[in-house]
């Protein structure tokens, strides 16, 4: 099956870590990942800049090496990114902000993808939303 | 065919940017010409309030946005009776010409949609 995943909650919140492990056992599954996409507070799940305590779970570098280790498409919306401080490397020069926390492998990009992962995917499973 | 979706926002458009990226979504969707629809559910139905004076909070006002979806294409807009009555508001008065729908419609709603986002 093609799944689509969302993630709206930040890599400190329970349903990020959920939604991981659930991506995690989509691909051990022999499933599909069509396309991650990160939005609301989820664009912090992305973020370079996260340390967890050392006896905690790091989820947003699990995250990134998730995505980086199944060359994932995996898509942080650039709308809510800007508006939480999550910013790649064009966009930090663009609004001459001292610091990127975004770098590969996320792609910054725009809701369009959002829809287009839905109507691509089986399923589209959401995680977090308030 | 196009798979639809049901956009449900939940959020009170005071309560941070939930309610207007709930409604973004809907827009972006609408713009790509997407079966859609939006259920405003719980605290959501305060988006349909009419009166409201955001910029005494220093707040922009949602209302206007939310004019656009029927601009936009997104003509199945959806409110949930329980959540209007719970929170004293009069489903004949809201500033979307929304259908409210009682429990039972509510899970025909979401069952009749290919993919679902609450927010």
């Amino acid at each position: 099956m093609k799944f689509a995943i969302a993630v709206f909650s930040p890599a400190h919140a329970p349903s990020s870590r959920r939604a991981l492990r659930f991506a995690e056992a989509a691909l051990a599954g022999g499933h599909e990942i069509t396309r991650l996409f990160f939005y609301q507070d989820g664009v912090h799940s992305a973020s370079a800049n996260v340390v967890a305590p050392q006896d905690e779970q790091d989820v947003a570098a699990q995250w990134r090496s998730f995505v980086s280790h199944h060359q994932l498409d995996a898509v942080v919306c650039i709308a809510a990114a800007l508006r939480r401080g999550v910013l790649d490397e064009a966009e930090a020069n663009r609004y001459q902000r001292p610091a990127v926390n975004l770098p590969k492998p996320w792609e910054l990009s725009g809701l369009g993808q959002l829809h287009e992962a839905a109507q691509v995917a089986d399923r589209l499973v959401c995680f977090g939303g308030d | 065919m196009a798979s639809s979706l049901l956009i449900i926002s939940r959020q009170a458009p005071w309560n941070g940017p939930s309610a207007r990226e709930a409604l973004d979504i809907a827009l972006a969707g609408g713009a790509f010409d997407l079966p859609l629809g939006m259920l405003f559910l719980d605290d959501g139905v305060f988006q349909l309030a009419s009166g409201q004076q955001p910029a005494l909070l220093q707040q922009k006002n949602l209302a206007a946005n939310l004019q656009a979806l029927p601009m936009f294409g997104v003509e199945e807009l959806f409110a949930c009776a329980h959540s209007l009555q719970q929170r004293g508001l009069d489903g004949s008065t809201l500033e979307l010409p929304v259908q409210v729908l009682d429990d039972a419609a509510l899970r025909a709603l979401i069952a009749r949609f290919d993919q679902v986002v609450t927010l």
